[in-house]
């Protein structure tokens, strides 16, 4: 009876498990397709695009790969993505993780008031307020910078994370932190040593939740950022988009290779990632 | 003696509990609670540049309903949302129900079609807008494809055609997004008691029955949560129809909506008008309020029908 969760949804016929099976393959193929497209003309030249998009290229002709690293800031643009989304997800992590364990862990008046002006922030479409926050910027010298960037994706992951930790931290036993400080220790120390190494996995989860959105974010960037070296990789792959936009071959290089980074951490960690970026959806 | 260090453990607690809390209380207030609040006070004001003029009471909001030719453009902005909106729900979750039930069923490799179904929500939308940009291309991937199967006469510049262009933004959307109401229904389908499912088979219930009767019912919650991130998406829609079309919605406006239109106002175009942060800020209230009211409303309606498991 213990392995009744694998079995399949009752006795389902033959033909019935047909189509399904039939309708996924179908979604499997037009989901992968394009991408196998992206990636088979990034090495195929213009003309060859032009002419027919299907078959298979040469795999050793990287000349459009080539072209990109050598004409392009894609590097710098890579290197400044890792920055910001490292930045803020150290950030929000940090003060996420704090806040939520003095929300989770300690009784205090204005606890229970605190936990609902850090979930108003989940409610708020911070988009529309991109106006206010330019001026605001700008008046503290934030304005094309990349600390700008990480603090306000730090303060867009930290609804979330606050919401996650403290949920998570909440069911960790209480007998753990009453025995450490029966014998003497700090408060800081038992957050340090004794509860944190056990919130590793919803660490984990409120992580993937926010940095994928951060990684992948184009809006603020296109608003804040102005010096090239200091764009992102989705706002700098609309700098080179425009100017490559004939060469084919050379764009489609340059899509594949921005899509690289995070379909590599997609593959290693796909569990994870779903997990992650649906639970904010689900409770 | 012993009070005292009392009063001073006491202190140091509350300190401790202060330092916890108050970082990610800074950074909240700076990056969202004040532009929220500015963002209301910005709409009442005249702006020239990023110095800010007179007080207009309501004047902005005026402007950009009704008077031309802001009226026209806000409203055919908001009929393309309202479009993108029914379209999505309709075409893109009503599939991802069906992908969802099929995955549900565990096929042989659905654990892979899980996998392949949630590659594109994790690319930039940046990434999928311009590789749809170039399928689409008069002699892109689209049109190979319908000319190699004998369709030439469908093979017309998508994006370029006013009829056609807000469909294949659609379209392109739908191919980005909809592993994500899937795996959302997915997760709704996996907490139903496996014995209402078991029982409703043993009395021979089909497919269409249980799917009806049992599954559709139960899933109410995830409908609930797919509806409003799909409303709330949609009228924030700004980034796909910013790469494939442009910051007009070209052609001809045809797929303009309230996102790029904000933006334009705000921000100015490159082409023609300079940016206006007071008409702006009165579109972003706008927008908020409607998007806030009606996702409120909708919950509140949707979580009537979830029924306790």
């Amino acid at each position: 009876m213990t392995a009744h969760r694998e079995q399949p949804a009752g006795r389902l016929g033959g033909s019935t498990l047909f189509w399904l099976q039939a309708l996924l393959i179908f979604n499997t193929v037009l989901m992968l397709y394009p991408i196998m497209v992206m990636v088979f003309s990034a090495f195929r030249s213009t003309r060859q695009i032009y002419s027919s998009s299907f078959g298979l290229p040469d795999f050793t002709n990287f000349a459009n790969f080539q072209r990109i690293l050598a004409d392009t800031e894609f590097l710098q643009y890579l290197a400044n993505s890792v920055i910001v989304t490292g930045g803020a997800v150290i950030g929000f992590l940090t003060f996420g993780t704090m806040a939520a364990y003095a929300l989770a862990r300690y009784q205090f008046r204005a606890g229970p008031l605190i936990l609902l002006v850090f979930l108003a922030g989940l409610m708020v479409p911070l988009k529309l307020a991109v106006i206010p926050l330019f001026v605001q910027l700008k008046a503290f010298g934030l304005i094309d910078t990349r600390l700008g960037l990480i603090g306000l994706y730090t303060a867009m992951g930290l609804p979330s994370t606050v919401f996650i930790m403290t949920g998570f931290l909440r069911t960790l036993p209480r007998d753990l932190e009453d025995s450490a400080r029966i014998d003497g220790a700090s408060e800081p120390r038992i957050m340090w040593s004794i509860m944190l190494p056990l919130t590793r996995p919803a660490l984990v989860i409120a992580a993937i939740y926010n940095a994928v959105p951060t990684w992948n974010d184009f809006f603020f960037p296109l608003v804040f950022i102005h010096t090239d070296d200091r764009k992102t990789l989705p706002q700098g792959l609309t700098t080179f988009m425009g100017e490559f936009s004939t060469d084919w071959g050379a764009l489609f290089a340059g899509l594949t290779l921005s899509a690289l980074p995070i379909t590599l951490v997609y593959i290693l960690l796909s569990r994870q990632f779903i997990s992650g970026m649906t639970s904010g959806a689900l409770k | 003696m012993a009070t005292s260090s009392m009063r001073r453990a006491r202190m140091m607690r509350r300190l401790w509990i202060a330092a916890l809390v108050a970082p990610g209380l800074l950074v909240m207030t700076f990056f969202v609670f004040v532009p929220i609040a500015s963002a209301l006070a910005y709409s009442v004001f005249e702006w020239e540049g990023l110095q800010r003029g007179a007080f207009v009471g309501l004047a902005n909001f005026a402007t950009v309903l009704f008077s031309e030719p802001y009226g026209s453009w806000t409203w055919n902005a908001f009929r393309h949302n309202v479009i993108v909106f029914v379209t999505i729900m309709v075409v893109q979750n009503g599939t991802a129900f069906l992908l969802a039930y099929a995955l549900f069923c565990q096929p042989w490799g659905h654990r892979f079609h899980q996998v392949t179904v949630f590659v594109p929500v994790i690319l930039s939308t940046v990434i999928v807008g311009f590789l749809w940009k170039l399928f689409y291309n008069p002699f892109g991937l689209v049109n190979q494809l319908l000319r190699a199967i004998g369709l030439d006469s469908l093979a017309i510049p998508w994006l370029g055609e006013p009829t056609t262009a807000l469909g294949a933004l659609i379209f392109a959307n739908t191919w980005h997004f909809i592993g994500f109401p899937t795996l959302i229904y997915l997760a709704g389908m996996q907490r139903i008691p496996r014995d209402l499912i078991d029982a409703a088979r043993m009395d021979g219930a089909g497919n269409w029955s249980l799917i009806r009767r049992i599954i559709w019912p139960l899933v109410a919650p995830a409908t609930t949560v797919v509806f409003v991130l799909t409303f709330i998406g949609s009228f924030n829609w700004f980034e796909m129809p910013f790469i494939m079309a442009g910051l007009d919605g070209s052609p001809f406006g045809a797929t303009d909506v309230l996102g790029l239109y904000f933006y334009r106002t705000a921000f100015g175009n490159q082409s023609s008008s300079l940016g206006d942060f007071g008409l702006g800020s009165a579109l972003a209230v706008l927008i908020f309020g409607f998007v806030l009211v009606m996702a409120t409303a909708w919950t509140l309606y949707l979580r009537r029908r979830e029924i306790e498991f």
